[in-house]
């Protein structure tokens, strides 16, 4: 079957490339602003493709779990590189903003206090941190069950990652919205009355 | 009555065409080898923008809401045959076509500064005609107090009207002495040659000490009228964009601060500089003496 040969595959595929990859496209992506190749405004556009890469990534993070328990396809082993390179993606989004876009330190404080859509943005960023420092072996044994607990976390970094995107579009562009309701829609199949559905199914 | 008004930005000084065509790249490039400074920014906050930047950067959210969209999409905006109605408190109602509204009117060429609320900006060289001459040869009755436009909406050529971004047809207004002021012209060129669709063919206003939401682009309508006409991002969302929206550092936007601005084309190190009250048209103040302007924002 399908799922079986994508489960025996993953056994050959490691997970390493992802960060190689990650940190090339936002190289590249880098190297195109330099070059003109982002458009007149390579700030503002680099800033954009690394925030919606990073959301993307904590998306992609989310699918995981869903997608073994309705479908047996087992992607777990590269959940953490992918929730890494989300990371890692949000920071580059951040650092744009700051040191490129903004540019004085008090602006950066006035802004993230002042403008609700960064705030939202810098929470989910804060909320990532723990889960980055502790995206590692060690700290997943030293933890033992409360390892498990902090990574909800996850749940409203995203959650908030989808309503700052949202809060800062003007007008109804449908892109932000289908991100935020494909955001929703992950959460709320990891609540308890799914999974009684499909425990009964 | 044209040439009230004189460039204080010249294109003389700055560009031959070989260099407005690929400054981006030239500045890109010095950007690569670390050379972009300072010194090279400031000469360049006066600078005509080069044409690719003011074709390829464009808010008009009838061709989608990214800043590239318009570009991309807006080739399919149908300007043959273009009409422009007038109506309202006017002597000379009627359906105009472009020649019988401008047609042997003065075509200048004005060098603004153009700042669109979301903190950005660049310099345009615009050919176009003053707005006030256009009301002239429609002949203004002494009751209009105010200017309403229209954009074309044509949906089966606009993806945005197609997805219902924003609510269209967008419309405009200006105070009848805000339209009248001989800054305010009605646009039909950039750089001596008929303007691009994204930046709104074939006719459009600039109103350079308003923020660029104001200018509307691809009019179909101009309305004299009494009361105060709504404008699209006012009805959007009042909070936030008022009716007036000059340009003003000291009124703070709840998405953007206005105190600064980055000049597009300048790189991915472009510096911001310091956004100027009514864009540097201080010429503009009289218009609103005895205004709070934080209030009539
Ligand atoms: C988990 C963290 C974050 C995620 C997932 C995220 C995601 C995004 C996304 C998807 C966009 C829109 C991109 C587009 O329009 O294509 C965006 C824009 C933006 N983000 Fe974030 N963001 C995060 C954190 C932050 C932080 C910490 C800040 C600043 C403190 C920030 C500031 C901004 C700003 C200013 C914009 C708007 C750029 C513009 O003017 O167009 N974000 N972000």
């Amino acid at each position: 079957m399908i799922v079986d040969r994508i489960n025996r595959a993953t056994r050959r595929v490691p997970a390493w490339p992802i960060y190689i990859v990650a940190v090339a496209i936002a190289g590249f992506q880098f190297y195109q602003g330099l070059t003109g190749a982002l458009g007149p405004e390579p700030i503002n556009a680099l800033e954009r493709e690394y925030g919606e890469l990073a959301l993307k990534l904590l998306i992609a993070g989310l699918v995981i779990t869903p997608l073994r328990t309705f479908t047996g396809v087992n992607l777990i082993k590269y959940r953490r590189a992918i929730g890494l390179s989300a990371f890692f993606f949000a920071t580059a989004h951040l650092a744009v903003w700051a040191f490129l876009d903004v540019r004085a330190w008090s602006r950066v404080i006035e802004e993230i206090i002042k403008r609700p859509y960064v705030t939202i943005g810098m929470a989910a960023f804060v909320l990532l941190i723990p889960l980055a420092v502790t995206s590692n072996k060690a700290s997943i044994r030293a933890m033992g069950a409360n390892w498990r607990k902090l990574h909800k976390l996850t749940y409203p970094a995203v959650l908030l990652g989808g309503i700052h995107y949202v809060w800062l579009v003007k007008g109804w562009p449908a892109e932000p919205f289908i991100y935020l309701a494909v955001i929703i829609a992950l959460l709320a199949v990891r609540f308890k009355p799914f999974r009684f559905q499909r425990a009964r199914a | 009555m044209a040439y009230r008004w004189k460039n204080d930005l010249t294109r003389a000084d700055v560009t031959p065409k070989s260099m407005w065509l690929n400054r981006r790249q030239i500045i890109a490039g010095a950007a690569g080898v670390g050379l972009v400074g300072s010194s090279a920014y400031a000469q360049d906050a006066l600078t005509p923008n080069s044409k690719s930047d003011i074709e390829s950067y464009n808010n008009f959210y009838e061709f989608g809401t990214g800043k590239e969209d318009p570009a991309r999409n807006a080739g399919k905006l149908d300007t043959s045959n273009w009409t422009i109605a007038v109506d309202g408190l006017v002597d000379n109602p009627g359906e105009y076509s472009l020649n019988d509204l401008i047609g042997g009117l003065t075509v200048e060429e004005r060098i603004y500064r153009f700042r669109c609320v979301e903190a950005w900006s660049m310099v345009v060289p615009w050919n176009g005609i003053e707005l006030a001459d256009i009301l002239d040869r429609v002949g203004v009755q002494s009751s209009a107090k105010y200017v309403a436009f229209e954009t074309v909406v044509q949906p089966e050529n606009m993806i945005g009207v197609q997805r219902n971004v924003i609510p269209f047809p967008y419309v405009e207004g200006l105070r009848l002495d805000e339209a009248r002021h001989p800054l305010t012209i009605m646009a039909t060129g950039i750089y001596g040659e008929p303007m691009a669709n994204q930046n709104g063919a074939p006719i459009r206003l600039v109103v350079p000490w308003k923020y660029g939401f104001k200018s509307i682009k691809s009019i179909v309508r101009i309305s004299l009228v009494d009361e105060q006409p709504p404008s699209t991002w006012n009805l959007i969302n009042a909070r936030e964009y008022g009716f007036y929206s000059n340009v003003n550092p000291n009124v703070s936007h709840p998405r953007w601060s206005q105190a600064t601005e980055r000049k597009i084309g300048g790189g991915l190190f472009a510096a911001r500089q310091d956004t100027l009250m009514f864009n540097g048209y201080d010429e503009v103040a009289g218009l609103y003496e005895g205004m709070d302007l934080a209030t009539f924002y």
